[in-house]
């Protein structure tokens, strides 16, 4: 039996990073809780509506993508359509070129993760700067973030305070005004001297072509505040049907995400400056990301396309909060991330096909989730797409013959009586890799196999 | 999120499932099962012929080898009356797990006949016999688990329910209930590492109190944390809610 990548991770996970990320996701699920439950008396409820509207958006999804984009159109922004993670960062430094722009201010966004933007815009000369605090350090880091909302949850300030004086932001220091500061300070210039601002967006709104973007340090309106062009980069899947919809839409995800009411910032964006408007960028691009997104659309995950990245079922979930983030291998962690990622790998699915097995189908994600997707369902339902593919990861144990066994009642109940064996056996001893793994941490109870049955049966007799 | 089903049988004349983890370990939560639906006026019929639920290759993502399983579960478990099993997971494979893996199977619809009488033994106490409180007496501090795979049905609040009516038990609260214990089946063994420092935890916060019982709907939890307990030489039972029950009735000189 093969050790599970996951498994090993968390064992070898520094004291000190399992802490943070440990602490930093109990904390994150106490807020949820606490702001969820002190404002509405059925969060359930909302929860399952918010899904329902997600599920109905990605169903219809060929229309409103079109009425998305005849929206945007009106409103005078230019539409892109990206097929693949190539054809989006293409289509960022098309736009850049055109514009004969040299540097770009970004705020944070999953989509730009996952095509790995910054790296692709550097490679051509293009200086692009994560602006959002977290992404920041994992920028200067050259890091990978291992949270969703949460980018640096396992790095602590000491570590910060060390990467700054490497950086030359100053000498150590790791008060966290002082180093949120610093950053501050270093950023504002680049806000200036940059003529793009890349944002992602949490949702479009079909009907007005409205781009909604949340965050917690105004990043984003700086990186729309003094460049010309702003390029959005969007999955297709952040579609929303209508205006009013983001009611809901935007009361779950800031509860769900860090238990706030509202994000300190809520941009509603709707199309590049207006002629009366005094400043604002001249251009804006959205550009709208499939990336194997219609491929997932059309397996029985497509549930998983409703995610709103909100973090929540990473802040609940035992095995990240042991794992860390990092032990999933990919941009998106925890157990959304261990549905989504090998959907997203296409070819590559072997590679990731142990992740849907890292977990204990607990449920904990489904019942946080803010937008109802049964995450367990799908976690399931890729393990039997890899068995059925006949993928070689570790870890699929080999149930054939069980179930030959369990569907032969004499042949079972001969097993009940022959385990007794089991009792009289030095455990310890036997080299079976599955006991071992049971061993090392428990007892196993002694075998009574078939003793229930003997019982029913005298006591039967007794009646009779 | 809601996997309860509407208008499940509730008569008095059930099947019970004992599941595999009672035949081969816990004869006595089995033996409980039937000591208090009888009590309650049940009559039991234990089909000879049962096994497993089919939920271990489930799990592993056999799916194949689990339908091969269900399918000798529905034949096993024919006819109209309520199946009653004394685990949240077993029950929740039949109405739950099952349904999934059969999707496109043509006898489907015989698997959703199952799954639409199948109760967990609390829920059907409260629910389906409607019982609200428990008589006897239970002396005893009591922490309760709430096993993961009750998420979305009415077995947990049922447990709990008829174990703070007993009179004397005291039920006593603990941290971070809605994390899981770490065993998972399969994954108690293929992620060793990642379930003992679950179950670590949920004993340090379930036992900070220091509670004599240690009670769970799900014996699946109790092999794990309750062998984790053992080998650690905590001073603490574990048991079925359904044991606590049939002792409550003994000690209250209810039953014999």
């Amino acid at each position: 039996m093969k050790a599970q990548p996951i498994d090993t991770f968390a064992l070898n996970l520094q004291d000190d990073i399992y802490r943070a990320v440990y602490d930093g996701t109990v904390s994150g699920y106490e807020k949820r809780t606490e702001s969820l439950f002190t404002d509405y008396p059925d969060p359930d409820l909302l929860r399952r509506t918010a899904g329902e509207i997600k599920q109905h958006t990605l169903e219809n999804l060929d229309t409103y993508l079109v009425q998305a984009e005849e929206s945007l159109r009106e409103n005078g922004a230019r539409v892109h359509w990206a097929t693949d993670a190539e054809a989006a960062c293409e289509a960022v430094l098309g736009i850049m070129r055109e514009n004969g722009a040299t540097k770009l201010v970004k705020s944070k966004s999953m989509a730009t993760e996952e095509i790995n933007l910054v790296s692709f815009l550097e490679k051509h000369g293009i200086e692009s700067l994560e602006t959002d605090l977290g992404e920041f350090i994992v920028q200067i880091d050259g890091d990978h973030p291992s949270h969703i909302v949460k980018p640096i949850i396992h790095k602590d300030r000491r570590g910060i305070a060390r990467s700054f004086e490497r950086e030359g932001l100053g000498e150590y220091d790791d008060a966290p005004e002082v180093i949120t500061n610093r950053a501050r300070k270093f950023l504002r210039h680049k806000y200036l001297e940059a003529s793009v601002g890349l944002t992602g967006a949490n949702f479009v709104v079909a009907e007005s072509g409205r781009l909604v973007l949340v965050t917690n340090e105004g990043n984003s309106r700086f990186c729309l505040a003094a460049t010309d062009i702003h390029i959005a980069v969007v999955g297709i899947e952040k579609i929303l049907p209508r205006d009013r919809d983001l009611a809901l839409l935007l009361a779950l995800l800031g509860r769900s995400a860090t238990g706030q009411q509202l994000t300190v910032y809520t941009e509603f964006i709707r199309g590049p400056k207006a002629s009366e408007q005094p400043e604002g960028p001249k251009q804006m691009h959205v550009i709208f990301l499939d990336n194997r997104r219609t491929e997932v659309l059309a397996t029985k995950c497509r549930d998983i396309l409703r995610c709103i990245r909100c973090g929540a079922c990473l802040n609940v979930c035992p095995v990240y909060r042991q794992a860390s983030g990092h032990a999933y291998r990919s941009v998106y962690p925890g157990p959304v991330g261990a549905v989504l990622s090998p959907l997203l790998a296409g070819k590559e699915f072997p590679k990731l096909a142990d992740l849907p097995k890292a977990s204990t189908l607990c449920g904990a994600c489904h019942e946080v989730c803010p937008v109802d997707i049964p995450i367990p369902d799908l976690l399931l339902r890729l393990r039997d797409k890899a068995k059925q593919e006949g993928v070689k990861s570790p870890g699929t144990p080999p149930m054939g013959a069980w179930s030959y066994l369990a569907s032969q009642p004499t042949l079972w109940r001969a097993a009940l009586a022959g385990g007794k064996i089991m009792n009289h056996l030095p455990l310890r001893m036997i080299p079976a890799p599955p006991l071992q793994a049971w061993q090392k941490s428990r007892q196993l109870p002694s075998w009574r196999g078939g003793s229930f049955r003997k019982w029913m049966k005298n006591r039967k007799t007794k009646h009779d | 999120m809601s996997f309860i089903r509407e208008n499940r049988p509730k008569g008095r004349e059930i099947q019970m499932m004992a599941t595999c983890l009672c035949d081969a370990f816990f004869d006595d939560v089995a033996i409980a099962t039937v000591q208090v639906l009888e009590y309650l006026g049940c009559e039991i019929t234990f089909p000879e012929g049962q096994t497993c639920c089919g939920q271990p290759a489930f799990n592993a993502g056999d799916w194949n080898s689990s339908r091969r399983v269900v399918r000798h579960c529905v034949k096993t478990f024919a006819g109209e009356q309520p199946v009653v099993v004394p685990s949240g997971s077993c029950s929740a494979m039949m109405f739950h797990g099952a349904l999934l893996e059969f999707e496109e199977e043509p006898d489907l619809p015989a698997v959703n006949q199952l799954a639409g009488r199948t109760w967990e033994v609390a829920d059907y106490i409260v629910h389906g016999l409607g019982i609200d409180s428990w008589p006897g007496k239970f002396p005893a501090k009591v922490a309760f688990h709430r096993s993961c795979h009750s998420r979305g049905t009415n077995s947990g609040e049922a447990s709990v329910q008829l174990l703070e009516s007993i009179d004397g038990l005291d039920l006593i609260p603990f941290g971070e209930p809605e994390q899981c214990c770490g065993f998972g089946g399969t994954f108690a063994v293929m992620f060793p590492n990642v379930s003992a420092a679950m179950g670590e935890l949920k004993l340090t916060h379930a036992l900070k109190e220091n509670p004599e019982y240690l009670v769970s709907g799900d014996m699946g939890c109790m092999l794990h944390i309750g062998g984790m307990a053992v080998r650690e030489r905590k001073p603490v039972k574990t048991r079925h809610v359904v044991q606590i029950l049939r002792d409550a009735l003994r000690n209250g000189g209810l039953i014999s």
